[in-house]
């Protein structure tokens, strides 16, 4: 028997076949959709590059070549590909560096806010009653806020720095997790087999933690995903804006915002880093349009 | 007969729950959204008795300072304080344009009205028609393409596609004006009644300038308008494909009327509903929008003067400017809500 075969067998002999040939299935439906294949395969290319950053950016991201001879290059320059900028540095350099700012953003945010959504959603949809509204009515007014606004604020409290512009995005990003993970936690909460749990002496901590998380998961991870592109352009928002990453670090909005004093006549140092920005969000976006597509049933026709 | 005044006696009770339920939720999330303001301000790292006394201030200024800001209570006390304060609009005076928050806001919001309210109109107007076709020729061709150009539209930096914007149809093609919101020449051709700047012209037959403020008001609304077409044509789509597959347009259809009819007049109206919302959603989203867009396009507007502030550790400005943003965004979330209960029968009935 092949592996495929028996990844896509009816009768299934153990729960550890059934579970991965139903993974395999969710692959392969995910495959089909070669748009979300491209988003998959820039997530995965901006990973690696971020790996790789030192073997593969040529030169320096923070110090420059000679002032007098190589700055503010055009693309296609004999040895920098994509130009360079006013400080004489490469700019294709500074955007491989740059993903791993990128990728860390989009992961810290991920790793805050994904908790706290979980947490505040399935405590309020398992407890329900006042503690239900409390935490909802809590979610509610985070939501309610502009979430941009409110990170600029508390960035303008915090201080600038890539760190602060991380905290200030994770904490206006929740809510919506919060949410999604309430409404799961409704539909399962009065399972059978949360029941027997609870009448073996399970605390709630531990069923929420270890029955009703997982379960909640799976949704909750394509939000994120969905939510990835407007993580990096928030940041990239605040970076442009001079309140995210700092100078020199090749942060991509920052990059822009410092290449806007010469974008008439060397449109290339402002436009390069837009272009990395909207390659990385769009992967981000059709990848979790796909997701969606091959994980939630509600979408699915 | 009793049935029925009983039937029209619990639903009026049931309205009154609702309606009692939603301004408390209106109460907290303003209570919320005061709270948060005033706690970022209490966590800056400026000291507000420095900037009003200076720093050669000797000790005992200092002190009296200190103590007549309030800084000596518990926090809770200062809160309620400030909250006095907000309630009677104070929000206290600009460090950089030393005018009072209140006299600079109402001065910066006209603009960024005005380039919202462009935005949305450019965006509904493409937006819908997009979404509409994009349903009804779901899966071919012209779907993709209302699907690609959104998803370009959620995925581009909008302070990015700005720049772009400015060095194509400024400064290479010179088909429109560049930044800000007209030129010198025009400022003092008429009188600006009510600070929306197109308004005011055509009321008073400027025309020139007229024509110079649309010049420079298109591409930046263009843009924003691009980025809430994104979204209305999206969600236009999925309405109108939910409404398509009732069974009320097979009648339609059975009886003969005609296919545009059956889109632009059954199924649209109906999905019409849902679609309120959203814009009114998509229109509080063009407020955050517009921070990033002003910056970029010199917009004299809340947004410009609240990163302006932010960059000058202007941190009253910034208190001011969140909260007007906040409220805003709020009141719209409250009226989308409203509508949509009002003109959805079947939420208006009550569920």
């Amino acid at each position: 028997m092949t592996t495929r075969a028996w990844l896509l067998s009816e009768q299934p002999a153990s729960r550890r076949q059934a579970r991965l040939g139903q993974a395999y299935r969710t692959w392969l439906a995910f495959r089909a959709n070669w748009l979300a294949m491209v988003g998959l395969a820039i997530v995965v290319a901006l990973v690696v590059v971020a790996a790789l950053a030192d073997v593969l950016a040529p030169y320096n991201p923070i110090l420059g070549q000679d002032l007098n001879t190589t700055r503010l290059l055009p693309p296609l320059s004999p040895g920098h590909l994509l130009g360079t900028d006013d400080l004489a540095r490469d700019i294709l350099s500074r955007l491989i560096h740059g993903t791993r700012l990128t990728l860390m953003v989009v992961v810290l945010v991920a790793l805050i806010a994904t908790p706290i959504g979980l947490l505040v959603g399935t405590t309020a949809g398992y407890f329900g009653g006042w503690i239900d509204t409390v935490l909802m009515r809590l979610t509610d007014i985070v939501l309610a806020f502009p979430r941009l606004i409110l990170a600029l604020a508390f960035v303008a409290a915090l201080g600038p720095g890539i760190e602060n512009a991380v905290i200030a995005i994770a904490i206006t990003s929740w809510p919506p997790y919060a949410r999604l993970a309430r409404a799961e936690t409704l539909t399962v909460r009065n399972s059978d087999f949360i029941a027997a749990t609870r009448l073996q002496g399970a605390s709630s901590a531990r069923i929420i933690w270890k029955h009703i998380v997982p379960l909640c998961m799976s949704s909750v991870i394509i939000r994120v995903t969905l939510d990835m592109a407007g993580i990096i352009l928030t940041a990239a928002g605040l970076g442009f804006l001079g309140l995210g990453a700092q100078p020199p670090q090749p942060e991509w909005g920052a990059m822009i915002a410092g290449g806007r004093r010469f974008l008439i006549d060397q449109w290339w140092v402002a436009t390069m880093p837009g272009i990395a920005i909207f390659i990385v969000s769009l992967g981000f976006n059709l990848l979790g349009d796909g997701l969606r597509d091959v994980l939630d049933p509600k979408g699915r026709k | 007969m009793t049935t029925l005044t009983q039937n029209r006696g619990r639903r009026g009770a049931l309205w009154l729950r609702r309606a009692v339920g939603l301004l408390a939720t209106v109460a907290a999330t303003f209570f919320g959204l005061l709270l948060v303001t005033f706690l970022i301000g209490r966590i800056v790292p400026v000291d507000p008795v420095l900037a009003v006394v200076g720093d050669r201030a000797p000790q005992s200024v200092y002190d009296k300072v200190f103590h007549e800001l309030g800084l000596d209570r518990p926090l809770w006390e200062q809160f309620w304080m400030w909250l006095q304060k907000v309630a009677t609009g104070d929000f206290g005076t600009s460090f950089l344009t030393k005018k009072p928050i209140v006299e600079d806001i109402r001065r910066v919001f006209p603009a960024t009205l005005e380039l919202a309210t462009v935005s949305i109109i450019i965006g509904t107007l493409v937006g819908v028609p997009a979404g509409v076709w994009a349903a009804v020729r779901q899966g071919r061709w012209a779907d993709q393409l209302v699907r690609v150009l959104g998803l370009v539209g959620y995925s581009a930096p909008i302070f990015w596609l700005g720049l772009l914007g400015l060095l194509i149809f400024y400064a290479k093609l010179g088909v429109v004006a560049g930044p800000g919101r007209i030129d010198i020449a025009y400022e003092y051709s008429f009188t600006p009644e009510t600070g929306l700047y197109l308004w005011d012209t055509a009321r008073q037959g400027a025309w020139d300038a007229f024509g110079n403020a649309f010049s420079h008001i298109i591409l930046p609304a263009s843009l924003l308008g691009y980025f809430s077409m994104a979204y209305i044509s999206r969600m236009t789509r999925s309405f109108m494909l939910a409404e398509l597959g009732q069974e009320y347009i097979v009648t339609a259809r059975v009886k003969g009327v005609p296919e545009w009819r059956i889109i632009w007049v059954h199924a649209l109206r109906n999905a019409a509903v849902p679609l309120v919302t959203v814009i009114a959603l998509s229109y509080a989203g063009l407020l955050e929008g517009s921070v990033l867009t002003e910056t970029v396009f010199a917009w004299p507007g809340l947004g410009q003067y609240l990163t302006n502030s932010l960059q000058n550790a202007d941190m009253n400005a910034v208190l001011g400017g969140t909260l007007v943003i906040g409220a805003i965004f709020v009141g719209l979330n409250l009226l989308s809500d409203l509508l949509y209960s009002m003109l959805d029968a079947r939420v208006r009935r009550g569920s």
